[in-house]
């Protein structure tokens, strides 16, 4: 994956495939410790510990489950290349927490990417599972949750092409505050 | 600054459209696959870009959705246009200017673009 961002689009699948209603997303930066925290939480099926091993084996995993395939091992792959570490909890019948952290400094780190593209995706395409994104750069924070979203819109869809433009420039705009001094 | 009241704004703007918007025709869909195959080859702006090209034409009765592997990640970017009382159409190997295409012939003028289809490769 070109970036990190596609990355976190893939991982989030799962989620909607383990039929969570809720999935946060958490992405979360500190300059002064070069450390990126990329964390997808859901509370869909979970997995057994059994499937939480065969999730990270590549190999093991395609012969298997052919629903999982390369996604995590790609993601792992990725965090590992700068010194980091990707955990996954999982719980069957509570949902799976994936946290994987970067070294930003690495010269093997993946660049973030378009992350608004990959929310706004989401989102849109999801229209019955509800998201909590987190943006975090050292101190300062930003959120977008559709269930606050949804409570303002009522019957109007999120995909509804106005509502699409407003909430891609929303989270571009809240995401360049975060870095403006 | 985008802000929540605009939103409100928003939202009832649309409301006032959707009344006016006749349901009874039946939607033309394009899917396209986003499991990690896609993803990797760059389903996201093809994802993208059909979606700006609908929403700035305002092109009525056409969805787009999100599927996940489609059984050929060799041919991914890959797209299928489910055009109703028509045949399914499966482009392959997208990008954001075979979409461009894809939108102005198939879409709007009806007429699919064979050079773009997985039937052009195999012959």
């Amino acid at each position: 994956m070109r970036e990190l961002s596609l990355n976190v689009l893939d991982i989030a699948q799962n989620s909607i495939s383990a039929k969570a209603s809720l999935i946060e997303i958490e992405v979360s930066q500190s300059t002064a410790d070069n450390e990126l925290l990329i964390g997808i939480y859901d509370n869909g099926k979970g997995m057994t510990q059994e499937q939480v091993q065969s999730v990270i084996d590549p190999f093991f995993t395609t012969r298997t489950t052919r629903k999982v395939g390369l996604g995590i091992p790609l993601f792992k792959m990725a965090a590992e290349m700068t010194g980091g570490s990707l955990e996954i909890e999982s719980e069957v019948g509570v949902g799976t927490r994936v946290r994987a952290t970067f070294k930003t400094d690495h010269v093997d780190f993946t660049p973030i990417g378009d992350l608004t593209s990959t929310v706004v995706i989401l989102i849109t395409m999801n229209l019955h599972t509800d998201f909590l994104y987190r943006r975090r750069l050292d101190e300062r924070e930003f959120t977008v949750d559709t269930r606050q979203l949804k409570e303002i819109l009522g019957d109007v869809p999120l995909n509804e092409p106005s509502i699409v433009s407003w909430l891609t420039d929303f989270i571009k705009e809240n995401t360049k505050q975060l870095t403006e001094v | 600054m985008k802000s929540l009241e605009e939103l409100m704004a928003l939202r009832d703007a649309a409301k006032l459209n959707m009344t006016t918007r006749d349901g009874s025709t039946e939607a033309t869909r394009i899917v396209v696959g986003m499991a990690t195959c896609g993803i990797a080859a760059g389903a996201r702006p093809v994802m993208n870009k059909f979606v700006e090209e609908i929403t700035k034409r305002n092109i009525q009765h056409v969805t787009v959705a999100q599927t996940g592997c489609i059984g050929m990640c060799q041919y991914e970017p890959i797209a299928e246009v489910m055009v109703p009382g028509k045949e399914k159409v499966t482009y392959i190997q997208l990008t954001e200017e075979k979409v461009a295409k894809i939108i102005v012939d198939h879409i709007v003028n009806g007429n699919p673009v064979a050079e773009y289809t997985i039937g052009a490769i195999k012959e």
